[in-house]
């Protein structure tokens, strides 16, 4: 049985009640970070546990709260970032709304860590009855005195405030979320200075996904090393995938990182394999941002083993035959989804989602999106397929947050893996705009 | 005590050191060399704080990081917001990739933007135009339907087209900056985004007519001056009055003896120096209202200052570049001297015609 981080008790009837959580051994952790740790330990813990940030980039989290900056006389803020709205993944929403003390008690510790006495919880405007079920569990802890002043007798105050957010995808950027939580319009701030030295109300703030924070305490109670010791390589620990598409078992999983992508899509214990009478022909391993593998590079590496689940493993190869394990969004298609409109569809979303403050994604992101619709509509013509690579390109690595990389990506690895597909939409428009037409090799109909 | 000079950082940008103060931008250091590495800027204003960053024409490739961190940053780095540090190699107009990401600025900027110089407020004195002209392609791959919009009177001073908008935030900046109500901003996301005052609203303040002298593009204009004569007819002097609002310091823009325009002045890089008064720029416009300095310089940019003060401060650029890389010499087999066709110097080429004067490969 595999080791289970966040899900451990989430099966347990009650479970989003305080009472119930701190049964199953809940907010142990804030009694012993408060009563027996000091602030440095718990980094010293975080940082000794490799743990990386669960919201796509992977950065090591203990790394980014030693950059803190921890000048006198100036508040700190630690901001959760629960602003989760990629195509493809909704793990933070499914543990907000059944384990939402476990994200509080996460960041009681965090926030205790970092020296910071009012911390902001900004999470989507859509999951407004996620925002009901923290602020209810808000108010039971503060009832029972782990959260407001003199938390615990230990002198410690802490303030946490849950923010609905406007329901924009650009929002979930770091520096667009402080701007947004502000009040300001969600546009992402140019970095350098980086919101670790000038973040929420220009004071040092560390922002977090809900995950990672969620992490901590079990981190506290079993100690950096013990987290350390699950996972593989420098990919430590356990991570929540939520499994999407021509599944049998869709769902959000937690896995320890290091399973095989194989055994994670065919395994009984997760996805279950691909639904019956289909075959497996692309995945988008963490969300709709990163680049599309087909099934064979999907299951195995370039040079022929196994391809893990793994921030190291899926981005073996670079872009070229890798992608990224990003925020778990785990999306699989079978024979009968056509790459070309997915690709439009993904295309969609970025083209809808861009802020507008940069001239690249702001221009490009549309473009693509428009070239992407004739294809699909077959009216494209031969030069497209080029156009839409050089478009990509010049949008990836030229824009002010990764917006643009993101709506780049997608596009970009599409046409790199099935560009036969997107030929056989120029070539045969009649054919490829019956409804339900798909590519499908040398037979190439519906 | 003695005032302690500041160290200086020497930063090299396409192969020429120079000297600045710490917190110099990279942008500013290659001005300070000079037009021909300066990197291209758009919506970077220098009075305006919180400007720059936007547009991304201003990329430049950072070769190496410091003299103590010699390694080259990943990306291409926005230099107007970029600090040097001490021993930074800039690579600027001599890289294939930040000359590539530039001509794909220029291609996105123009997707929506309509190419209508010769009808246009602005032209002669565009932002855009000279940036198309040194980076862009004189094809567009682009072939969807470009966005349109309506004029909106932004009261009785300003209009704006919001059909050439590039959405350079510096109207918001400046209206934020210096006016008290700011009626203006940026609505709508993506390239649905856009310059609006929400409710039809007009911008009604001393300093309003600023947003005009800050626009790169033609989006908003002013309405006393909209479509009266091309900046090129008219001659730009310096003059000053004392206005009881602001500094007084302007630029004239007569032809013959009338003025038809009056802005604030500006610097070679196109940047306001001094804010001035809606009634100095819209009300004030007879000569007997000024006292006058004497002629602007023009040492930069455009056509308002070609043939007409000095030629040469326009480098030979894309159009000439294009003209060079295209030229083909007539094989005119006739005997030339029965024809007592005198054959120019070659030289007389060199300048604009560089290639031209290659042998053939």
């Amino acid at each position: 049985m595999a080791t289970k981080i966040l899900t451990e008790h989430i099966n347990v009837p009650g479970i989003e009640t305080f009472d119930v959580y701190r049964k199953q051994g809940g907010y142990t952790a804030v009694e012993k970070a408060l009563k027996t740790m000091t602030p440095e330990a718990i980094v010293e813990e975080v940082k000794k546990s490799g743990v990386r940030g669960r919201g796509g980039a992977g950065f090591p989290m203990g790394m980014k709260w030693s950059f803190l900056a921890k000048p006198e006389g100036v508040p700190r803020y630690l901001v959760c970032n629960a602003d989760e709205s990629e195509p493809g993944t909704f793990k933070d929403h499914y543990l907000m709304k059944t384990i939402p003390h476990l994200l509080i008690e996460g960041m009681i510790i965090s926030s205790f860590a970092l020296g910071a006495n009012k911390s902001f919880i900004y999470v989507r405007g859509e999951l407004m009855y996620v925002i009901h079920i923290l602020e209810k569990a808000i108010a039971e802890a503060k009832a029972k005195g782990f959260l407001g002043k003199n938390i615990l007798g230990t002198g410690y105050d802490l303030e946490l405030v849950v923010q609905p957010g406007g329901g924009a995808y650009i929002c979930g950027e770091e520096t667009a979320l402080l701007e947004s939580l502000e009040g300001k319009r969600g546009n992402p701030r140019n970095k350098p200075p980086f919101p670790a030295v000038k973040g929420l109300y220009q004071c040092p703030t560390v922002v977090n996904n809900v995950e990672s924070i969620a992490t901590t305490s079990w981190i506290v109670n079993n100690g950096g090393d013990a987290y350390a010791a699950i996972g593989i390589g420098r990919s430590t620990g356990t991570k929540l995938i939520s499994a999407s598409g021509h599944i049998n078992k869709p769902g959000v999983y937690e896995i320890e990182l290091g399973v095989p992508v194989e055994d994670f899509i065919f395994a009984d214990e997760w996805c279950g394999g691909i639904r019956p009478g289909h075959k497996f022909k692309a995945l988008v391993a963490g969300g709709s941002s990163v680049p599309i593998l087909p099934a064979n590079l999907a299951l195995t590496l370039a040079n022929g083993d196994k391809r893990l689940m793994s921030y190291e493993s899926l981005s073996d190869g670079g872009f070229a035959t890798g992608t990224m394990l990003g925020s778990g969004g785990f999306i699989v298609f079978d024979e009968t989804s056509c790459i070309v409109r997915n690709t439009w569809n993904f295309s969609r979303f970025y083209h809808h989602e861009s802020c507008g403050q940069c001239s690249p994604c702001r221009e490009g992101t549309g473009w693509m999106e428009k070239v992407l619709h004739r294809i699909e509509y077959g009216h494209g013509h031969q030069q497209d397929i080029d156009l839409l690579v050089d478009v990509s390109k010049k949008i990836e690595g030229n824009t002010i947050c990764p917006l643009g990389d993101a709506a780049a990506w997608p596009v970009a690895s599409a046409i790199r893996h099935f560009r036969d597909e997107f030929q056989w939409h120029i070539d045969h428009p009649a054919e490829a705009t019956q409804p339900g037409a798909v590519y499908r090799g040398d037979m190439a109909l519906v | 005590m003695e005032d302690v000079k500041p160290q200086l950082l020497k930063v090299t940008i396409d192969g020429i050191e120079v000297e600045v103060e710490p917190g110099t931008t990279i942008l500013q250091a290659a001005r300070k060399i000079g037009p021909e590495v300066a990197p291209p800027a758009m919506c970077y204003y220098q009075p305006l704080k919180g400007s720059g960053g936007k547009c991304r024409a201003c990329l430049v490739r950072v070769a190496a990081g410091s003299a103590k961190d010699p390694r080259p940053m990943p990306k291409l780095v926005a230099s107007c917001l970029t600090a040097v540090q001490d021993g930074m190699v800039v690579e600027n107009t001599t890289n294939p990739q930040v000359v590539d990401a530039r001509n794909g600025i220029v291609e996105f900027l123009l997707l929506n933007h309509p190419l209508d110089c010769p009808v246009c407020d602005q032209a002669g004195e565009c932002d855009l135009q000279n940036f198309a002209f040194d980076h862009g392609k004189v094809t567009t791959r682009y072939e969807e339907d470009r966005r349109t919009f309506e004029k909106h009177d932004l009261g009785p001073y300003v209009q704006l087209h919001m059909t050439r908008c590039i959405l350079c935030y510096r109207c918001v900046f400046t209206a934020d900056q210096i006016t008290n109500k700011r009626v203006h901003g940026v609505l709508g996301r993506g390239d649905a985004a856009e310059i609006g005052t929400y409710i039809e609203k007009a911008i009604d303040n001393d300093f309003s007519g600023n947003v005009i002298d800050v626009c790169p593009v033609g989006a908003l204009t002013d309405k006393t001056y909209r479509f009266k004569s091309r900046v090129w007819f008219s001659k730009p002097v310096d003059a000053h009055r004392d206005c009881p609002t602001c500094s007084g310091k302007v630029t004239l823009w007569e032809r013959g003896e009338e003025v038809i325009r009056v802005t604030a002045r500006k610097n070679e890089w196109n940047e306001v120096t001094e804010f001035i008064c809606n009634t100095c720029r819209f009300e004030k416009k007879k000569t007997s209202d000024w006292v006058i300095e004497g002629p602007t310089k023009i040492s930069r940019s455009s056509v308002i200052s070609a043939n007409k003060y000095r030629g040469d401060t326009i480098k030979p650029s894309f159009g000439q570049r294009l003209a060079a890389a295209e030229y083909k010499p007539i094989h005119d087999e006739r005997d030339t001297s029965q024809l007592q066709i005198q054959q120019l110097p070659p030289e007389r080429f060199a300048k604009v015609l560089p290639s031209a004067l290659d042998p053939e490969p």
